[in-house]
């Protein structure tokens, strides 16, 4: 089976957000794999454990988004893909045509994603390559079972439960509970070094800088204002809870 | 000649979503002079709602109804949605940024080559100069964003961010679409399991009762279901809580999880991870309970108790039972 995972290096979600000259400053910053791409990666590496075949890792961001794609691998990945935005701020559809560019020439029988990335948060790009490709799509997964040129799969919807059934090639997108995420191994490390890692650029995929251009743009960054500590309660444990109670309608009129 | 703009609109139990008047709201600012505004409904035995949004819209509520189309299969709602739009080439699509919109609207974007910007929590300007702010970062971060393209664009709405739409004046038609169900599907809908009735869901709760590492294990969220059960309130987690193993990964609220802006929020036993607090902080009323003095979630609570939650759970929940018997003045 030929299985493409799409991965996007994000911050850590433990991360505080730094604006200097009004960008978000990356001094400093750990950087991940997007939790959500995390379990794309596992439910693939799964796969290729059950059914034979090879994992690719495909990213489109700048250059240091190479070290998550060396983590994939040392997960135990095949081969890893990057396709270069060093300097460039592409949208969903800009991502979107760039990975539809890479993917339509090669044999995926499945494409993993995340459910979306835990910084921009669009959750748009593994669905509109899911159309421009032409191929079903399951997203919010949560189960997978694969036989017979279909998989099975769990939606999560807000709760609801789907099982929905779907013909090869497709793409599913990971949700929370898909599985747990395996550590990289010391062995698997030392082995990723020697892993292909193809680097591209976005004219060698045949699209213009103008094609790629961004459908929206940014106007401008905030940062939400901080919240205040508000006042401890005093007193024994049941004169604070009786306390608690009486201020919760009285002073701030949710009860 | 002006052009459409669209909602998609979301049925729940025979109605109109709450989300979907608050995609109106958003057609309603992105409007330019000349425009209609329009509502597409897909489903079965759409009647109801179809009445219910007429008067939202000047153009038509269009609807698609057809049996094969009673619940949600991304493929078959996708292809039916496409063709209208086709026919309409509406300038903006607006739609709710729920599990229904989400998973439609990058395919509907796709389609029409539009821009989509996801999530909109507040709305700047209106009509040409309409600018959408979205969180980031879980809302560590808001960006404001416009379309810089003359194509279509797709936008998604938080729900309970933006007010409901108002009537309109001059009302609107209903238009009846064909549906022909496609003989090649490769998307079949197996099963459907409706989440338990009465239950509460995270993202629209409006009060929340929260367990973190404090409550030690599966039987600690307990006194936690409990005391939600007094408010009506929904029950979610840290991530410290999910990654041992107290509960589900369905109800983790944080950066990976559920963001959530409920009216109460209670967190028991939590520290207050950032990554934590990214997924609640813009909650009105934040209450915490813990052990730890120094814990980082005392910085964004309103009322703080610095105490053992299996002690003062409890005694909250006896003190909410006598206060909700009594009404409030």
């Amino acid at each position: 089976m030929n299985i493409y995972v799409l991965l996007k290096q994000t911050f850590d979600t433990e991360e505080k957000i730094v604006l200097r000259e009004g960008r978000v400053s990356e001094d400093g910053v750990k950087f991940v794999i997007n939790p959500y791409d995390e379990y794309a990666v596992e439910e693939a590496l799964l796969l290729k454990e059950a059914f034979g075949g090879t994992v690719t890792v495909v990213s489109v961001g700048p250059a240091r988004a190479a070290e998550a794609l060396r983590t994939a691998l040392a997960m135990g990945a095949d081969e890893a893909v990057l396709v270069d935005s060093e300097g460039r701020e592409y949208d969903e559809a800009g991502v979107a045509l760039l990975l539809e560019a890479y993917l339509r020439e090669q044999p995926a029988d499945l494409i993993l994603a995340g459910n979306f990335s835990t910084d921009t948060g669009g959750g748009q790009v593994a669905l509109r390559l899911a159309e421009r490709l032409g191929i079903p799509h399951a997203s919010s997964i949560i189960n997978l079972e694969v036989s017979g040129g279909k998989a099975t799969v769990v939606r999560d919807a807000e709760g609801d439960a789907e099982t929905l059934e779907l013909a090869l090639p497709a793409l599913f997108t990971a949700q929370q509970g898909l599985n747990e995420p395996r550590y990289p191994s010391l062995p698997g490390i030392m082995r990723a070094k020697k892993k292909p890692l193809k680097q591209l650029a976005a004219a060698e995929l045949g699209l213009t800088e103008e094609r790629l251009a961004p459908l929206s743009v940014r106007a401008k960054l905030a940062l939400p204002a901080a919240r205040q500590a508000g006042r401890r309660l005093s007193g024994t444990p049941s004169e604070q809870a009786a306390a608690l109670a009486q201020l919760l309608r009285g002073e701030a009129k949710v009860l | 000649m002006g052009q459409s703009v669209l909602v998609v609109a979301e049925v729940r139990n025979g109605k109109p979503r709450q989300v979907s008047l608050e995609a109106l709201h958003i057609a309603r600012r992105a409007r330019l002079p000349d425009d209609r505004i329009s509502v597409l409904l897909v489903g079965h035995r759409l009647e109801e709602a179809a009445e219910l949004l007429l008067p939202y819209v000047d153009g038509a509520v269009y609807r698609i109804d057809h049996p094969r189309l009673e619940v949600y299969n991304p493929e078959t709602y996708a292809s039916a949605i496409g063709s209208l739009l086709r026919d309409l080439q509406p300038r903006l699509v607006a739609l709710g940024h729920t599990a229904f919109g989400r998973d439609l609207a990058p395919v509907l974007a796709a389609k029409l080559e539009a821009g989509q910007i996801s999530d909109v929590v507040a709305l700047e300007g209106e009509g040409a100069e309409l600018a959408y702010v979205r969180p980031l970062y879980a809302g560590k971060l808001f960006e404001t964003r416009r379309f810089s393209s003359a194509g279509a664009q797709v936008v998604t709405v938080r729900p309970s961010n933006l007010p409901p739409a108002e009537p309109l004046p001059a009302p609107g038609k209903l238009e009846t679409v064909a549906y022909v169900p496609p003989d090649d599907l490769r998307t079949v809908v197996k099963d459907v399991i409706r989440q338990a009735a009465g239950k509460v869901d995270l993202t629209e709760a409006r009060i929340i009762v929260s367990g973190g590492r404090g409550v030690r294990n599966a039987e600690g969220f307990k006194p936690l279901q409990e005391l939600a059960a007094v408010l009506g309130a929904a029950v979610g987690a840290s991530r410290a809580a999910c990654d041992a193993g107290y509960c589900d990964y369905s109800l983790q609220i944080g950066q990976t999880g559920k963001v959530v802006t409920p009216e109460l929020y209670i967190a028991c036993g939590i520290s207050g991870a950032i990554q934590h607090l990214a997924g609640m902080s813009r909650s009105r009323v934040i209450v915490a309970i813990n052990k730890d003095p120094e814990a980082p979630i005392f910085k964004v609570a309103d009322y703080g108790i610095v105490g053992d939650l299996f002690e003062i759970v409890p005694l909250l929940t006896e003190e909410f039972k006598k206060l909700l018997a009594s009404p409030a003045s």
